[in-house]
């Protein structure tokens, strides 16, 4: 224990619906994360903050939030690269809150289903015949975006999801992409149906402050700019097949 | 989800139902990185898988079950290479296997060192083409329904809005994980509370083999954050603060140096087995050999010589997790690590079909103990274990729900309705005095660390069973700052305190009993194995008062218990 930080926190009271800042001052030390700053308050000073977490390893997705401003991934980053402080911690914008640092993320969920993120074959390949083959360069085209921890900041950052509420939006367009490109799958008609939809690729102005803030470096901006490449060639063989077939 | 896929697939008419105090995909086999065991390449064999295993238990496992995990093993892997894992391939476009601690040959499976990412993610995101699944995404169970003389569901606080439910259900399958939260300085997430093994416990189910914790070799220093036995598969060795290879002075063999092409040799050196690689570094710390800096001991983990590329393309993520978390860049620098508490060998008492003692009531994954691994698992296991059992349980599960009609709905609904008053009570402004729950379980953690750690010996384990009946009495005075139904996170940490301290009662309990030293088991006032007493199943049930220890037999087919020998 040494220098003490102060952190601003995001309260929202889901009862009277009401929202405010509530300073806490503490001790840290030097190898604290945000997230242990956020334990701390909630373990010695008031247990009635909310906010969640669970692996404090940057894996499993939960712990995203804005600090100071940015949506930021609360257990790989450190209190002292935000020194001297104040810290405010506020819950990930676009999405609505639910209490203090937690945010409703049905929407999400709803979007991630409609893009049927599986492996669709027209026929099962029975387990007796063993894997699929598929070589190092194969899973290379897709790897990268399989790598998406759900977090949701890239939700966050994005002025497209901001007034667009429908837009499925760049982790999980990035996610049906990663499907489209597997070797094993044969689904991606079905997926460039809502991908290609008014509320797909398209609505993607091509920011890229999905890729700035994704902790994992999945690059939802390039997935989604590939998938217009390939929308653009499926709306091509689309086109000379149906012309093809009026001769 | 494994379960939950079994289950939906045996009859599209069965409603199944997957209750989560996080979304599924926050679970925490999303942090298991190294891999997953199975048999698939031509030179191994079932046998030489069945043998690691069990040699890796010290003879507890029940060899049947490790027979039939075994077999099952590498079709389960496939089913979820066909679900989409991306798992790592050799230039043909194969599946690629590494070596792992305790495997004499290479068998594990893996996804880059994101495995268990990768499979929870495929599960999770095959689970979603399923009707027939509802998820309850954020319901926290709180108590088994029980209602002529059989399980049927849960209850559950949905943590939105802080009601309480009943889930009735034909069958129900625990697939709550581990309970590493117990100690201080652990691999596991805050979730791993040991939930589902309290539940169990409490519905008058035993707790088998709870003194067997997995402390595993590599923890990263300060955090507790896991560098995978992968690092050692693909190379990395362990030395002390003379830069000496210090395994080798462990009964682990003799080491080969690195640019030996024969190196890394299976079972031996940095390939031993957990139990015996962590009481290596405490003879080491006893013997003044260690590193000392302001975050306790530790020794050096090296992969240096590995070079950039293998690091970035097999261990990217550990290199991640040591420059964000350590301020190191493997690349270049040692990476300082020490034993740290990762696995629990024992859990629900489940038989090979996965059901338990009380009927309609299965259990699979971490949280269960079938036993495969006995008195230590071999890593890269657990995964495939929770694959192979949890399709049992699914399969199981489903056919036992299909037999039976919800009944004794009045004993479910007073079960409901005692759940909510019990959490009423607690989120009563006037309940309790002025413990903080924090405080408690430090308390606990701390307790557990001295007394059931790596080596132990009746004095300690003493006081350690002593504090944690004090621990039990000074909960009742628990105090809650929040009163707010809604993500009443701080409610749930007391449940699951709760839970914790269950738990820990049966780890302690059942330590004190086992008068002898057996895989991750070592005693210091009983060194030796006593297969004569002790080749047997610890079986913990609880009472009002301290947890009562009974034991059952150890299945023992073709393989006869004999000495554990490691290094070639
Ligand atoms: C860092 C790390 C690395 C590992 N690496 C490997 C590896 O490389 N290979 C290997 O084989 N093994 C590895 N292991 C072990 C393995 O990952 C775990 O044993 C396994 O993932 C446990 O899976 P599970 O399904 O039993 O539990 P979990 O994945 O922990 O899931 C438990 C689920 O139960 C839910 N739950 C719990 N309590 C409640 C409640 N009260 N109400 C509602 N829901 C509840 C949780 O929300 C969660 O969804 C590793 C473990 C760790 C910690
Ligand atoms: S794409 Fe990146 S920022 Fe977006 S949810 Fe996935 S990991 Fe998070
Ligand atoms: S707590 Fe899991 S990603 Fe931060």
């Amino acid at each position: 224990m040494g220098s003490k930080v102060t952190f601003e926190v995001f309260r929202f009271d889901s009862e009277t619906e009401e929202s405010s800042y509530q300073d806490f001052e503490m001790e840290y030390e030097d190898e604290w994360v945000i997230l242990d700053g956020l334990n701390y308050i909630k373990g010695f000073i008031d247990g009635s903050l909310s906010h969640r977490w669970s692996c404090r390893m940057g894996v499993c997705g939960s712990c995203g939030m804005i600090v100071n401003g940015y949506p930021t991934l609360t257990c790989s980053t450190f209190i002292r690269d935000y020194l001297p402080g104040p810290i405010r911690v506020e819950p990930l914008t676009n999405f609505k809150v639910e209490r203090d640092l937690i945010v409703n993320l049905d929407d999400f969920l709803r979007k991630l289903q409609q893009i049927s993120p599986w492996i669709v074959r027209d026929e099962e390949r029975a387990i007796e015949h063993g894997e699929y083959l598929q070589t190092p360069a194969e899973l290379a085209t897709f790897k990268q975006f399989t790598l998406c921890i759900n977090c949701m900041l890239c939700y966050s950052a994005c002025p497209v999801v901001s007034h667009e509420l429908n837009f499925i939006g760049p982790a999980v367009l990035t996610l049906g992409h990663r499907y489209n490109l597997d070797s094993r799958d044969q689904g991606a008609d079905m997926r460039l149906d809502e991908m290609l939809s008014s509320d797909g690729i398209w609505s993607c102005t091509f920011v890229g402050e999905c890729s700035q803030v994704c902790p994992k470096h999945v690059d939802p901006a390039g997935a989604i700019q590939q998938s217009k490449v390939s929308g653009v060639m499926a709306y091509f063989k689309s086109f000379v097949m149906s012309s093809g077939s009026r001769e | 989800m494994r379960a939950a896929i079994a289950a939906a697939e045996v009859d599209p008419d069965l409603d199944v139902a997957v209750v989560s105090k996080v979304y599924p995909m926050r679970s925490h086999t999303v942090a298991a990185e190294g891999g997953m065991a199975g048999v698939v390449k031509d030179n191994d064999s079932f046998e030489n898988h069945i043998y690691d295993t069990i040699s890796g238990s010290d003879w507890l496992a029940d060899q049947d079950a490790v027979e039939e995990f075994v077999k099952e093993a590498p079709g389960e892997l496939i089913q979820l290479e066909h679900w989409g894992c991306p798992w790592s391939r050799e230039p043909d476009g194969r599946i690629s296997v590494r070596p792992f601690g305790g495997m004499q040959i290479e068998r594990t499976w893996y996804a880059a060192d994101k495995t268990g990412f990768h499979v929870l993610h495929s599960l999770f995101q095959t689970s979603l083409k399923y009707n027939n699944i509802t998820r309850y995404d954020e319901w926290f169970a709180a108590e088994l329904l029980v209602g002529d003389g059989r399980c049927q569901g849960v209850v559950a606080i949905e943590q939105r809005t802080g009601e309480v439910h009943g889930i009735v259900g034909g069958a129900t399958i625990m697939c709550t994980g581990g309970g590493g939260q117990v100690f201080k300085f652990t691999t596991n997430a805050s979730i791993k509370t040991g939930d589902g093994m309290a539940l169990a416990y409490r519905a008058g189910v035993a707790l088998k083999d709870m003194e067997f914790v997995q402390y595993h070799p590599t923890g990263l220093l300060g955090s507790g954050i896991l560098i995978t036995e992968a690092t050692r598969g693909e190379g990395g060795v362990l030395l002390n603060k003379d830069g000496q290879r210090y395994l080798q002075d462990h009964d682990l063999g003799e080491p080969l140096d690195v640019t030996d092409p024969e190196h890394p040799q299976t079972r031996t050196m940095e390939l031993g087995p957990r139990d015996r690689l962590s009481q290596a570094f405490i003879r080491e710390e006893e013997a003044g050999n260690v590193l000392v800096g302001p975050q306790g001991s530790y020794v050096h983990l090296d992969i240096r010589h590995l070079g950039e590329e293998v690091i970035d393309t097999r261990l990217p993520f550990v290199r991640e997790l040591a420059r964000n978390y350590a301020g190191v860049d493997p690349v270049h620098e040692m990476i300082p690590v020490r034993p740290v508490v990762h696995y629990m060998m024992g859990g629900i008492d489940t038989g090979i079909d996965a059901a338990t003692s009380l009927p309609g009531l299965y259990a699979a994954g971490e949280c269960a103990c079938v036993s495969i691994n006995g008195a230590n698992r071999l890593g890269s296991n657990s995964l495939t274990e929770l694959l192979v059992f949890g399709l049992r349980a699914g399969h199981n599960a489903a056919g036992f729900a299909l037999k039976h009609e919800i009944s004794d709905k009045g004993a479910l609904e007073a079960q409901v309705v005692t759940v909510k008053k019990r959490i009423a009570s607690f989120m009563d402004k006037g309940h309790g005095g002025d413990e903080r729950i924090a405080v408690l379980k430090n308390e606990m953690a701390e307790t557990m660390e001295e007394g059931v750690g790596i080596f132990r010996q009746e004095g300690s384990m003493r006081r350690t069973c002593d504090r944690l009946g004090e621990l039990r009495a000074r909960f009742e005075n628990v105090k809650l700052d929040d009163t707010v139904l809604r993500h009443n996170t701080e409610l749930r940490a007391a449940l699951e305190l709760d839970f914790l301290l269950d738990v820990a009662q049966s780890v302690a309990f059942s330590a004190i009993a086992r008068q002898e030293s057996r895989g991750s088991h070592q005693r210091t006032d009983f060194p030796a194995r006593n297969d004569e007493r002790y080749l047997k199943h610890s079986l913990a049930y609880r009472t009002d008062g301290e947890p009562q220890i009974e034991y059952g037999d150890v299945t023992i087919t073709r393989w006869p218990p004999a000495d554990r020998v490691y290094g070639n």
